[in-house]
């Protein structure tokens, strides 16, 4: 349930291409505790398997991979 | 997770501004995941790090077919590759790119640079190229770091990816 994850900052990538999501991502992730959660938005559909790629990478948890008309939103959670 | 740190090393060699960022969008989304990166910036890719000429790259449209044409409505109406010889018209392509990429919101090769930097990547500047074309460490950015093949082989030697670009 998205509802109930609090969320410590919102991305605002509507309208960028790679790099800059996933760029701005890892900063937002280093600029919250452990255990917080950043919601990134965007329109790239890049950013769908980029997202889940930096994940694999950097073991940081996407809890919510979406999208809402046309734009795609997750949270993740910073892990370490 | 106690795994190693992944290593990316890859040698920019062409000084274009559509080839200065194939390798500048790797080294910074590399770094962004924790990655280390390393760049040898090599014969003409070597302006990337030259402070004068890294604002003033180009595209050229001579011998590039895939420049688009100039009525987007008549795709195979292109422009000739000879008209792309004609003075003004490699200010025009990189005039015309830079539109695109100011459009699209994507970061300038400086502002990318400028990330790498931000992001501890490391940029070697080829001390051959140097030699070759009279580069000093002072026409370059102060974060460039003059070394040989040797120095960037060493480097490679225990990268996870490596690419020459």
């Amino acid at each position: 349930m998205a509802e109930t994850i609090k969320i410590q900052q919102t991305l605002d990538c509507k309208g960028l291409l790679c790099p800059l999501p996933i760029i701005k991502l890892s900063k937002a992730l280093k600029g919250i505790q452990v255990g917080e959660v950043v919601e990134m938005l965007a329109t790239d559909p890049g950013s769908v398997p980029d997202v889940k790629a930096f994940q694999a990478q950097t073991g940081h948890e996407i809890l919510a991979s979406e999208q809402q008309g046309g734009v795609y939103r997750f949270l993740v959670k910073r892990t370490k | 997770m106690g795994e190693k740190t992944k290593r990316l090393a890859m040698v920019a060699s062409k000084g274009t501004l559509d080839q200065a960022y194939p390798p500048l969008i790797l080294a910074t989304t590399a770094a962004a995941m924790g990655w280390e990166v390393g760049i040898f910036f090599t014969f003409y890719g070597l302006d990337i790090l030259h402070k004068k000429r890294l604002e003033h790259l180009q595209v050229s449209p001579v011998g590039n077919p895939a420049m688009p044409p100039p009525i987007p409505a008549i795709p195979m109406l292109k422009v000739p590759t000879l008209m792309g010889a004609l003075p003004g018209m490699t200010a025009m392509a990189t005039t015309m790119m830079k539109g695109w990429m100011a459009k699209a919101k994507m970061p300038s090769v400086k502002e990318l640079v400028d990330l790498c930097v931000e992001g501890d990547v490391q940029l070697f500047a080829c001390a051959t190229t140097m030699g070759v074309m009279g580069i000093t460490q002072e026409d370059l950015i102060p974060q460039a770091q003059c070394a040989g093949a040797t120095t960037f082989l060493d480097y490679a030697a225990s990268a996870d990816v490596s690419l020459f670009i």
